[in-house]
């Protein structure tokens, strides 16, 4: 591997990864930057920063950012690179919003907005089913999953509720299979 | 500077609720954006969201546009920055302690349960999404269309979605 990059030079790669990764699958375009083109990182280094980043709150990208530019550059490193990951995206957002404001409510405007909000929902439908098949293992993960949908989605319960709730009940499940499997004590 | 205090607190709030990604957000980010503080309506949310799925970078940079919508360039930076600093403080903390971690029985409990729930508050924010767009028979079938084709090819989203914006044009002129 290459040695440390100066923080310059990270901010930079994250800023062009950051402006070039349209349409999503953002882990692809880290890949390709960081371990192939960049070397900072090795193919199981890349899998174990990415399985830290999705077991966390936050977004896959920006908490890669953060896990790869610490581990090159400290601190200052981990802010410079969530910094140029979302710079491009939340500028190019920050100024749609301006161009709605002005624009947004002409009627093929709105035609056209309504088409892609539609799109959009057979994307998300395609991550969640993605999602699910990597993360649900068995029955229960489903009914948990399902619990936690219908409360939100059906019975208005504030997602915080949901998510302690179901979340609780999930993760003593699997804690008390574990403990079945293994013996392990806690 | 009261409402950018505002914005600061929902967009903080809704950063902790990202977990497996940021459509887990999104049951909560329309019930306070739209619901409770009434900044914009919920076709204005949903197009903000769809147009974020065409931007680059991480999903959720739609923050920014909200943030824009109600208080200006300073409304983006102060909805964009709460809605990064807790998590991400939280991952940098989380990452230098890991190989520690990694050992710590509960781990495995957590990561398989918090899993489950995720994979829950994203169906749920994929129904919330498609009450509010798929209005008729014709924006099912987009959605449809633009799910399968995701499914069964490796084409960038980004082509199908703008190609939907396209049809909604057409159904809007001949329909």
């Amino acid at each position: 591997m290459t040695p440390a990059p100066s923080l310059w030079r990270l901010f930079w790669v994250f800023l062009v990864m950051g402006a070039t990764s349209i349409g999503g699958g953002v882990v692809g375009y880290l890949r390709s930057g960081l371990v192939t083109r960049e070397r900072w990182l090795d193919d199981p280094a890349f899998v174990e920063l990415l399985s830290i980043s999705q077991t966390l709150p936050g977004l896959n990208a920006t908490n890669m950012a953060i896990l790869v530019g610490d581990r090159l550059r400290g601190a200052r490193g981990a802010a410079l690179a969530a910094l140029g990951m979302c710079l491009p995206g939340a500028s190019l957002m920050t100024a749609a919003a301006f161009v709605y404001g002005s624009g947004g409510d002409s009627p093929l405007a709105k035609a056209f907005l309504h088409g892609i909000a539609a799109g959009a929902v057979g994307l998300v439908t395609m991550v969640l089913v993605q999602l699910g098949a990597k993360t649900l293992r068995e029955l229960a993960d489903y009914v948990l999953a399902a619990a936690t949908a219908v409360l939100v989605a059906f019975m208005g319960v504030p997602v915080p509720y949901a998510l302690i709730g179901v979340g609780a009940v999930a993760i003593w499940w699997h804690g008390r299979r574990r403990q079945r499997n293994t013996g392990d004590p806690k | 500077m009261k409402q950018l205090a505002e914005i600061g607190g929902v967009f903080a709030y809704l950063s902790l609720l990202t977990v497996g990604g940021g459509m887990a957000a999104f049951p909560e980010l329309k019930e306070l954006t739209v619901d409770v503080h009434h900044w914009l309506t919920f076709p204005e949310l949903l197009h903000y969201y769809s147009l974020g799925q065409l931007a680059p970078g991480p999903n959720m940079m739609m923050v920014a546009s909200v943030g824009a919508h109600v208080a200006g360039i300073a409304g983006a930076a102060v909805a964009l920055i709460a809605f990064l600093l807790p998590t991400g403080v939280l991952t940098f903390a989380v990452g230098r302690v890991w190989n520690r971690l990694a050992d710590w029985p509960w781990r495995a409990p957590i990561q398989l349960g918090l899993g489950a729930v995720s994979v829950g508050l994203v169906l749920a924010g994929v129904i919330i999404m498609g009450r509010g767009a798929l209005t008729n028979v014709v924006y099912v079938a987009i959605a449809a269309a633009v799910f399968g084709l995701l499914m069964l090819t490796k084409i960038n989203p980004a082509w199908p979605i703008i190609a939907s914006g396209a049809v909604g044009i057409v159904v809007h002129l001949f329909g």
